[in-house]
């Protein structure tokens, strides 16, 4: 790996820039991408990069399109990604639904917009359904959601490797609001670091001459028996479960004695950190707990932080009417913890808000 | 310095964004915590452009915020557009040769105040350091950022242009340092207080 | 004319999807056994990728000793230039049907030729959706029953079956190979396969040969009327010819 970033230095980018960057120091060779906003900064800032280090980029004619050939090329055994946000992610989900089904290790950023439909440009936390459990699968697949620029530059980077270690695709779950501000990053070589990028192998087109014995490769993603999508679908769900505890991860502060745990992912999550300071500092004891994989979730690590506390209740705030409530209900699923919940869907939520509304429930 | 959050709002083209970005960053080159967030989308697009800065010791929480504690309205349609973003703690800012009713201004502030900033750009300067006049204001009602500080994100990010004609230097600095004791002055002098 | 006897298995057969699972008379297996031939004469089997949209191509995702991958409804033409932008000295042949090429794919197709991209695509043209049961298709003639127009096709209220290789010739440059095949005429099936491929491999751009075929089980055709269809109705309404070969040219 060429030595891109140097010593490890600060910047002051928007998240697009950092996705941009952190693509390219994880070794990404191809990008393929349709226009759509926030996103498209990622694809302005590889363009510029990409060809001064051999890397691709190829703009298609919509998101079905840069969705399979992000496919193709990892099957062709690079390392190839695409970003979108919104109606592009609906419709990403026909290739993306490939990629689960033939355990193609692709990596999507996706920088939520408001919904449903064309919804607004700017920012939601409405994509959490679709991106855990988009197309018509069981939702096999990794999702970071990201909370700030180093948030985005360090999953990027673990996100490729988790991706081509375990061949799920990954989700890197971002926002408008990341997309576009501007705050501190530090970038870095992930060899700098220690971190080992995991190299891409060919599925199709693979080492060997078919003519001299090696066997072809037939990959598939259609059965004829309903037994046979059963036998395959069964070993993944199992092949998956088994990763679950090696791949969660979580934020928790503050829940050993909290009588009120605030749950965010994302972007909210800083919010809901700055209001359970200031809760604490007038004697209210709230905790914090931010899932930041939301495929696979951290429920074990949530009821546990539930039976530690004995917090009576549960407070979902989310930029979405519900989209990480029902995620999160049904994973501690006979949890009897009450569950309250701020539902601000397509726009921002602040230190303040979370606070008024713990004051008004406890 | 504690969290204080700046909402600038203009016309587009008026530079708006432009000195939230370098604001933001000279803070960022004084080791400070900032972040800066555009409005983007629909609006952006012949609406009023809107840049939401923080400036911090520690970590800034959410990006965006419900109550600024400064606003600075570049121009009329701006004023009644971020009113919402004035509470009672909010240092209101508009040009006084706007023409612009009772109802647009604010109906919460702690001070609503009126500079001189276009005059003084079309007389003393150049039309086109409006937008760094109304940047060394910010700097004046806030000192969220030094006054050298400024200079040299201003020289970082405008140098280019400065080696080609050292004048635009003189210029831009000229006008930083009127809209910074344009701002003190308006400070001293009270304003409207609690409208 | 019928199909000609399989005397010899090209080399770059799958011997063991071999017998195939098209139905008796289906046009597939003869388009198959040319490109098979194709394949074994350009010695490409070592690096050709066989991409397979869904319909009745489908069936022939195992059918080379080729790598080969299947995909997505219409959306074989992306991941064949996904692979081919990543992996250019791989030879990429994407094999699909007239639904998936014209109607859910036809975005696909339409960018893919603008853009010249250096794969070669095989559109089977059957005039019906033949694995969903005989719908339909963009190039269903008019007046043809199927199961989605049982009076006939209207071109009043469906359009007109749709010309491929006429308006991809409009769409893409001169460096582009562009013909209209059948299978009642497999010597010249196989040339069109053969300089389809060539023009990809020698890196000239975009190839793509439709081609002319049976479907008896849904046309509800016997041998006899299944000849007389292809020869008689579809390539008088459809031309069978070369549109564009860049190959050869200052040849002569």
């Amino acid at each position: 790996m060429p030595n891109i970033i140097g010593a490890s230095k600060k910047s002051f980018v928007t998240g697009n820039e950092t996705a941009a960057w952190a693509c390219l120091v994880a070794g990404a060779d191809m990008m393929f991408g349709y226009p759509i906003t926030p996103q498209n900064e990622i694809m302005h800032y590889w363009t510029r990069l990409a060809p001064k280090y051999g890397r691709g980029f190829l703009q298609t004619e919509d998101e079905l399109s840069a969705g399979f050939t992000v496919c193709g090329s990892v099957q062709s055994g690079k390392k190839a990604f695409t970003a979108t946000a919104g109606p592009g992610n609906v419709l990403m989900q026909e290739p993306f639904g490939m990629a689960e089904a033939m355990r193609l290790p692709l990596l999507a950023i996706i920088q939520q917009r408001g919904g449903p439909s064309s919804g607004t440009v700017v920012y939601s936390q409405q994509e959490v359904t679709l991106t855990t459990f988009g197309g018509n699968g069981e939702g096999m697949r990794i999702v970071y959601s990201t909370a700030s620029h180093q948030d985005i530059y360090d999953y990027i980077i673990k996100g490729f490797n988790m991706a081509w270690k375990h061949r799920f695709p990954v989700f890197i779950l971002g926002d408008g609001y990341q997309a576009k501000m501007r705050e501190p990053l530090e970038m870095y070589n992930p060899e700098d670091r220690g971190i080992e990028m995991v190299k891409p192998y060919p599925l199709i087109g693979v080492e060997g001459k078919i003519s001299a014995g090696r066997e072809p490769q037939h990959l598939n993603n259609i059965y004829s028996l309903e037994e046979e999508l059963y036998e395959v679908v069964m070993k993944v769900a199992a092949e998956y479960e088994a990763l679950e505890d090696s791949i969660v991860e979580y934020d928790e502060k503050n829940c050993d004695d909290a009588d009120i745990i605030i749950l965010s992912h994302g972007v909210v999550s800083r919010a809901a950190d700055d209001a359970v300071k200031i809760l604490r500092a007038q004697g209210i004891k709230a905790g914090y707990f931010r899932p930041i994989t939301l495929r696979p979730y951290p429920h074990k690590q949530l009821r546990n932080a539930i039976a530690k506390s004995g917090a009576k209740k549960l407070l979902i705030a989310e930029s979405a009417y519900g989209q990480l409530e029902r995620l999160t209900k049904q994973e501690i699923f006979g949890e009897t913890i009450k569950i309250e919940s701020l539902f601000r869907p397509g726009v921002g939520i602040i230190d303040y808000d979370i606070i008024n509304k713990v004051k008004s429930v406890l | 310095m504690s969290l204080t959050r700046i909402a600038l709002a203009g016309e587009g083209g008026q530079g708006v964004q432009s000195i939230a970005e370098i604001l933001a960053e000279a803070a960022y080159n004084q080791d400070q915590q900032a972040l800066y967030i555009p409005n983007f989308g629909l609006e952006q697009r012949g609406g009023v452009s809107i840049a939401f800065i923080q400036f911090s010791d520690i970590r800034i929480g959410a990006p965006k915020f419900h109550k600024a504690d400064v606003v600075v309205a570049l121009s009329e349609r701006a004023v009644s557009r971020t009113a919402i973003y004035s509470g009672p703690d909010t240092l209101f800012v508009y040009d006084n040769g706007f023409h612009v009713s009772e109802q647009d201004l604010p109906r919460e502030a702690k001070r609503i105040i009126g500079i001189p900033a276009i005059q003084t750009a079309n007389q003393e300067l150049h039309p086109r350091v409006f937008n760094i006049i109304i940047m060394g204001a910010v700097i004046g009602l806030t000192k969220v950022v030094s006054f050298d500080a400024a200079k040299d994100a201003l020289e970082s990010k405008l140098g280019y242009k400065f080696e080609k004609n050292p004048e635009l230097r003189e210029l831009n600095f000229k006008a930083l340092e009127l809209g910074k004791h344009m701002a003190e002055k308006a400070l001293q002098e009270g304003g409207a207080e609690n409208v | 004319m019928n199909a000609p006897a399989v005397l010899k298995v090209p080399k770059s057969w799958y011997l063991p999807s071999k017998p195939h699972k098209f139905c008796p008379g289906c046009g597939h297996g003869i388009v198959l056994k040319a490109l098979g031939e194709v394949i074994d004469e350009l010695d490409i089997q070592d690096q050709t990728i066989f991409g397979c949209d869904i319909g009745c191509s489908l069936l022939a995702w195992d059918f080379f000793a080729c790598d080969s991958t299947q995909t997505h409804h219409g959306r074989t033409t992306p991941v064949m230039v996904g692979i081919k932008r990543s992996r250019p000295e791989l030879v990429c042949i994407g094999y699909m049907g007239d639904g998936g090429g014209y109607s859910i794919g036809s975005q696909h197709l339409v960018n893919a030729a603008v853009r010249n991209e250096k794969i070669t695509l095989i559109l089977v043209n059957n005039t019906n959706y033949g694995m969903t049961g005989g719908q339909m298709a963009p190039t269903t003639l008019p007046g043809q029953k199927t199961e989605t127009s049982p009076y006939g096709r209207d071109p009043e209220t469906t359009g007109y079956p749709t010309m491929g290789p006429e308006f991809l010739s409009e769409l893409t440059p001169d460096s582009a190979y562009i013909a209209r095949a059948s299978v009642s005429k497999y010597k010249q099936l196989k040339k069109y396969l053969k300089s389809a491929l060539r023009n990809q491999m020698e890196g000239n751009g975009f190839s793509f040969v439709e081609v002319l075929s049976t479907c008896p089980t849904n046309w509800r055709t016997n041998a006899g009327q299944t000849w007389n269809f292809v020869e008689d109705e579809m390539e008088k309404y459809f031309p069978v010819k070369e549109f564009k070969n860049p190959l050869g040219k200052g040849d002569k």
